[in-house]
C-alpha cells in the first residue's frame, strides 16, 4: 500500500502534528478515567462541566483546522466559516428537537415547542426526515457541503479572490444570520433550539453519553487533522499551496485552479459542519448568533494566533483563545474584549507565524549557539 | 411668524376678557340660568345645555366649556353656584366675570362630571369658537375636530365660515369637508357637484366614502341610486387611486434615497480608505460610533444650545474620528501595507478595543442623543406624501459631504498627491511626495468622514457601543458594488441599494428585503467582480 506508506512518512516529518495526536490520545484516555474513577474529593477529578468544556474546545479546534486548511494552505480567507459550523449545528439541532417528541412543554408528539407556540399546524417540509438520526447525520455533511459547493462554484469560477471573497463570505453569513432570526423560517427564530433531551436514544444528561460524545469529538478532531494532513501533503495539496503562493502561475502551468479551490473549500465547509454537529448536543443550544460575522472573524484569529499553515497550530490557537475567553469572562468580564482586541493586533503585527512560529524561532535560536 | 400669531391671539383673548364683564350684563341673564342647571342635570340634559351655551356665541363660554372639558368646573355644595377651579392653584373664579372668589375646601365642592360623549360634543363646541381664531393652525385643528362627526349645525357653521376664511389650506379643509357632507344630500345634483369637488382629493375619508357609495347594499341594489352619480364617483376614485399610487411611489423613492444616503455616508469614508488606499478598515463602523458619541458629548457640554449642537458636533466628530484614524494608520496599518487580509484582522482588533472602551466610559446602554427642533417633525406635502425632516436633510447632507470630498480630491494639492500615491506609490515618492504623510492624512480623512456619518446616524438610530457593527457589512457591500476607488460609484451604488431595499420592503418585509439585497450583491460580485464602475487603466491592473 504505497499510499499508506507515503502517509506515514509525511506525518513523520511533522513533529508538531505527532505531539498533537499524542495529546489527543492521552486526553481521550485520561479524561474518561479522571471523570469516572478519580474520587470527587481528589484534585485530579474532572467534573461533567469540565468534560463538556473540553469537548467544546475540541469542536472549536476542529473548526479552526477547517479554516486553516483553506486559509493557511490555499490562501482563501473565509470570514463566513461560522455559517457552515452553525448549519451543521442546526442540522443536528433539528434532529435533537424531533427527538424530544411529546416531552416538550406543549407535549405535541410531532411539532417542536416553538412551532406550537407560533400556532403552526403542520411540520414544514424541510423538517421531515429529521426524526431519523442517520438522516440528520447526512444533512450535517450535505447542507454545509452543498452551500459551499454552490457558493464556491460561482465565486471561484468568476475569480473573486482576496479581499472581495472575504467580504462576500461575510455577507453570506450575515444574510444567513438575518434569515435565521426570522420566525417564519421555521428554525426557532432568535431563540434557536434548546432543551434537548436525548440523542440516538441516550439521555444527554447521563455521564455515559457525555463521555461518548467527548470521545466522538476527540476522534473527529484527530480524524480531521489526519485527513487535512493527508490532503495538504498529497499531490493535490502541493497544487493548492501553489495556488496560495502564485495563483496566476499555477493557472498558466495548466492547473484548473478553481476546481482545486472549490474542493478544498467544500471539504473545509463539511469539516466545519461536523464540528458544529458535535458542538450542539454537548452545549445544548444553537441560535442565530452563531452566524454573526464577528464570530467568523474570531475563528480566523484562533488560526492566526496558533500559527496558520500547520493545522495543529490552528487547533492549539482555538483551545488557547477559548480557554482565555472562559477564564476572562468569568474573572474579568469587561476585560475580555481588550484581551481579544490586543491579541488581534499583536499577533498580526509581531507574530505572523503565530505561537507555533514563535516557538520554532526560539527553538532555532537556542539550537544555534 | 407663529409667535406673532400667538401674541395677537393672546391680545384678543385679554381684550375679550376685559371687555366682557362691562358690556354683557344682559347676556348674563341668558348664560347664568343655563350654567346653574348644570350641577343637577343628567348627561343627556347636559348635552342640551352645552348645545345652548355654545349657541349663545358668547366669547366667555369658550373658557367655561374648556374648564368643563378639563374637569375644572365645580359647583359649591351649599348653594350650587358654579365656579371655575384652578389657574392658579386651587383658587376659584367666577365663570362669567372672571373675578377671584377665594378658596374652598375640596369637600365643599362638587365637580361637574362629563362622560366620553359629552367630551366629544365639548370638543366640537370648542372648535366652533376656535373657527374664528386669528391663528390659522388653530382654525385648521378646529375644522378637523368639527368634521369628525358633522351634523347639520356644524355644516351650517362651516358654510358660514367659508367666505370669510383667508387661509388657503383651511379653506381647502372646509371645502372638502362640506363636499363630504354634501354626499349625504338628498339632491342628486348636489351629490354630483360634491363628487366633482372631491376629485383628486387625497383625504382617506373621501376615499372611504366614495368606495362606500359604489358598494351594493344587502338586497343587491346599489347604495347610490343615481347612475350618473355612481359613474362620477367611480371616475373620482380612479383619479384618486392614480394620484395615491403616484405619491406613494414618490414617497418610496424619497425614503429609498434617504436610506441610500445613509449607506453612502457610511460607505464613503470606507471608499477612501479601502478604495483609494486598498486598506481594509474593519474599525470603520466604530469610527462612526465615535462620531455618534461625539455628538452626545457635545450635547452634554452645551445643553443650552441644542439647535446648534449638531452643527458643532460635525467638526468635532471629524476631528475625533480623524485623530483616531491617524493613530490607527501610524500605529498599525502602516506596518501592513500590501497585506490586506492582515490589515483586516488587526483593524478588527481595534474595533473590539474601541467598542469595549466606549462601553467602559459611557456604559453599555444606549445614550440618548436629542434631535434638535429644526430636525424634528415632518414635511407634509399632502395627505398622501409626507417625509420626516431628518430623512430629507440626510439626502442633502450626504450630497454636501460627497461634493466636498470630490472638491478635496480633485481641486487641492493634497487631493492631487493622494491620487498620485494611489496610482503609483513608487513614482509618487520619486517625485518628492511624502507618501507616508499622504497615507496618514488620507486615512485620517476617511476616518473623519466616518465620524461625520456618525453624527448623522445619531439622529436616526440608537447610539450604543454596537452602532458600528450593524453598518460595517453594508458599507463594504456598497463600496464593492459601486466599484472600488470610485466615489461616484459609491454614491450611485448606495442610493440604488437604498431604493431597491425600500421597493422590496412592502412586498417582503424589512428583514427579507435586506437578505434579498445581500444575496443580490453576492451574485452581482460574481458577474462583475470590479463593481458597477470598475477602475480603468493602469491602476486597475495591480
Amino acid at each position: 500500500m504505497p499510499e499508506a506508506r507515503a502517509f506515514r512518512i509525511r506525518l513523520g516529518n511533522d513533529p508538531g502534528g505527532r505531539s498533537f495526536l499524542a495529546v489527543l490520545v492521552i486526553a481521550g484516555v485520561l479524561v474518561p478515567l479522571m471523570y469516572f474513577f478519580v474520587p470527587e474529593t481528589s484534585a485530579l477529578h474532572l467534573s461533567g462541566y469540565t468534560v463538556t468544556l473540553l469537548a467544546k474546545y475540541m469542536s472549536y479546534a476542529m473548526l479552526a483546522i477547517a479554516v486553516d486548511l483553506i486559509w493557511g494552505y490555499c490562501g482563501i480567507l473565509s470570514l463566513g466559516h461560522g455559517a457552515f459550523f452553525a448549519l451543521g449545528g442546526y442540522a443536528m439541532g433539528m434532529y435533537l428537537m424531533r427527538a424530544i417528541g411529546a416531552r416538550g412543554v406543549y407535549g405535541d408528539p410531532v411539532l417542536p415547542d416553538f412551532m406550537v407556540f407560533l400556532n403552526w399546524k403542520e411540520l414544514p417540509w424541510f423538517w421531515h426526515g429529521f426524526d431519523q438520526f442517520w438522516f440528520a447525520l447526512m444533512m450535517v455533511l450535505l447542507v454545509p457541503g452543498l452551500l459551499a459547493l454552490v457558493f464556491g462554484y460561482f465565486a471561484f469560477r468568476s475569480r473573486v479572490s482576496g479581499v472581495y471573497l472575504s467580504i462576500i463570505t461575510q455577507a453570506l453569513t450575515y444574510a444567513l444570520m438575518l434569515a435565521f432570526f426570522r420566525n417564519d423560517m421555521g428554525f426557532g427564530g432568535n431563540n434557536g433550539f434548546t432543551d434537548f433531551k436525548d440523542i440516538a436514544g441516550f439521555s444527554l444528561q447521563s455521564p455515559g453519553t457525555r463521555v461518548v460524545l467527548f470521545l466522538c469529538t476527540v476522534i473527529a478532531l484527530g480524524g480531521s487533522f489526519l485527513l487535512c494532513r493527508f490532503v495538504v501533503s498529497s499531490r493535490a495539496g502541493r497544487v493548492i499551496q501553489a495556488v496560495r503562493d502564485a495563483e496566476s502561475r499555477a493557472r498558466f502551468l495548466g492547473y484548473r485552479v478553481e476546481s482545486y479551490k472549490l474542493w478544498v473549500f467544500v471539504l473545509s465547509a463539511v469539516l466545519a459542519g461536523i464540528a458544529g454537529a458535535l458542538y450542539v448536543p454537548q452545549i445544548g443550544i444553537i441560535n442565530p448568533s452563531e452566524f454573526s460575522p464577528a464570530n467568523s472573524i474570531e475563528i480566523v484569529i484562533w488560526v492566526a494566533i496558533g500559527g496558520r499553515g500547520t493545522l495543529y497550530g490552528a487547533a492549539a490557537g482555538a483551545v488557547f483563545v477559548n480557554y482565555a475567553k472562559t477564564y476572562f469572562t468569568a474573572a474579568l468580564p469587561s476585560f475580555w474584549l481588550y484581551v481579544l482586541g490586543t491579541l488581534f493586533i499583536v499577533v498580526t503585527l509581531f507574530l505572523p507565524q503565530g505561537i507555533v512560529g514563535a516557538v520554532g524561532a526560539v527553538r532555532r535560536r537556542i539550537a544555534r549557539p | 411668524m407663529i409667535w406673532m400669531f400667538r401674541v395677537a391671539r393672546l391680545l384678543a383673548l385679554t381684550a375679550s376678557l376685559l371687555a366682557s364683564p362691562l358690556c354683557s350684563a344682559a347676556e348674563d341673564q341668558v348664560l347664568l340660568p343655563l350654567l346653574q342647571q348644570l350641577p343637577a342635570a343628567g348627561y343627556a340634559d347636559k348635552q342640551e345645555l352645552i348645545r345652548q351655551l355654545a349657541g349663545t356665541g358668547d366669547p366667555r363660554v369658550r373658557a367655561i366649556l374648556a374648564a368643563l372639558l378639563d374637569g375644572n368646573l365645580v359647583a359649591r355644595s351649599s348653594d350650587g353656584r358654579i365656579f371655575v377651579l384652578g389657574s392658579p392653584g386651587d383658587r376659584l373664579r367666577d365663570p362669567l366675570t372672571g373675578a377671584d372668589a377665594g378658596t374652598l375646601p375640596e369637600s365643599d365642592l362638587a365637580k361637574i362630571g362629563v362622560n366620553n360623549q359629552l367630551r366629544k360634543s365639548l370638543r366640537v363646541a370648542l372648535a366652533q369658537f376656535d373657527l374664528a381664531d386669528p391663528d390659522a393652525s388653530v382654525r385648521q385643528d378646529a375644522v378637523k375636530e368639527m368634521l369628525r362627526a358633522p351634523d347639520a349645525r356644524i355644516v351650517a357653521a362651516l358654510r358660514a365660515r367659508l367666505p370669510h376664511e383667508t387661509d388657503a389650506s383651511v379653506r381647502e379643509a372646509i371645502a372638502s369637508g362640506l363636499a363630504l357632507a354634501d354626499l349625504d344630500s338628498e339632491d342628486a345634483s348636489r351629490r354630483l357637484a360634491a363628487i366633482e369637488a372631491l376629485g383628486g382629493n387625497l383625504n382617506p375619508d373621501v376615499y372611504n366614502r366614495l368606495t362606500a357609495m359604489l358598494a351594493t347594499s344587502a338586497d343587491g341594489s346599489p347604495v347610490e341610486a343615481d347612475a350618473k352619480v355612481r359613474a362620477a364617483a367611480a371616475q373620482a376614485l380612479r383619479s384618486i387611486n392614480a394620484a395615491r399610487a403616484f405619491y406613494s411611489g414618490l414617497q418610496t423613492l424619497l425614503f429609498g434615497l434617504s436610506q441610500g444616503s445613509i449607506l453612502v455616508l457610511a460607505a464613503i469614508g470606507l471608499a477612501i480608505t479601502f478604495g483609494v488606499m486598498g486598506v481594509i478598515n474593519m474599525a470603520h463602523g466604530e469610527l462612526m460610533m465615535l462620531g455618534a458619541y461625539s455628538t452626545y458629548v457635545v450635547q452634554q457640554a452645551m445643553p443650552e444650545h441644542m439647535g446648534a449642537s449638531i452643527v458643532v458636533a460635525i467638526p468635532v466628530a471629524f476631528l475625533v474620528s480623524g485623530a483616531v484614524g491617524v493613530a490607527i494608520e501610524r500605529g498599525i496599518v502602516r506596518h501592513l501595507y500590501g497585506r490586506p487580509l492582515e490589515t483586516l484582522l488587526a483593524t478588527f482588533g481595534v474595533s473590539l478595543l474601541l467598542q469595549q472602551a466606549v462601553r467602559d466610559i459611557f456604559s453599555a446602554n444606549n445614550r440618548s442623543v436629542i434631535t434638535p427642533q429644526w430636525l424634528a417633525g415632518s414635511l407634509d406635502i399632502n395627505q398622501a406624501l409626507s417625509i420626516t425632516y431628518n430623512h430629507l436633510y440626510i439626502i442633502f447632507f450626504t450630497l454636501a459631504v460627497f461634493f466636498l470630498l470630490q472638491l478635496v480630491l480633485r481641486r487641492t494639492r493634497f487631493g492631487l498627491e493622494l491620487r498620485a500615491v494611489s496610482q503609483n506609490r513608487a513614482m509618487a515618492k520619486a517625485m518628492g511626495i511624502r507618501t507616508d504623510w499622504i497615507d496618514a492624512l488620507t486615512f485620517g480623512m476617511g476616518s473623519g468622514v466616518a465620524g461625520i456619518a456618525g453624527v448623522a446616524l445619531s439622529q436616526l438610530t440608537n447610539v450604543g457601543p454596537n452602532l458600528g457593527q450593524s453598518y460595517i457589512v453594508d458599507s463594504f457591500m456598497v463600496v464593492v458594488f459601486g466599484g472600488v476607488g470610485n466615489l461616484w460609484g459609491t454614491q450611485l451604488g448606495g442610493n440604488a441599494l437604498g431604493v431597491v431595499n425600500k421597493l422590496l420592503e412592502p412586498v417582503s418585509g424589512a428583514v427579507l428585503a435586506k437578505i434579498f439585497v445581500l444575496v443580490f450583491l453576492i451574485l452581482f460580485i460574481q458577474r462583475r467582480p470590479r463593481g458597477l464602475f470598475p477602475q480603468k487603466g493602469r491602476a486597475a491592473e495591480s
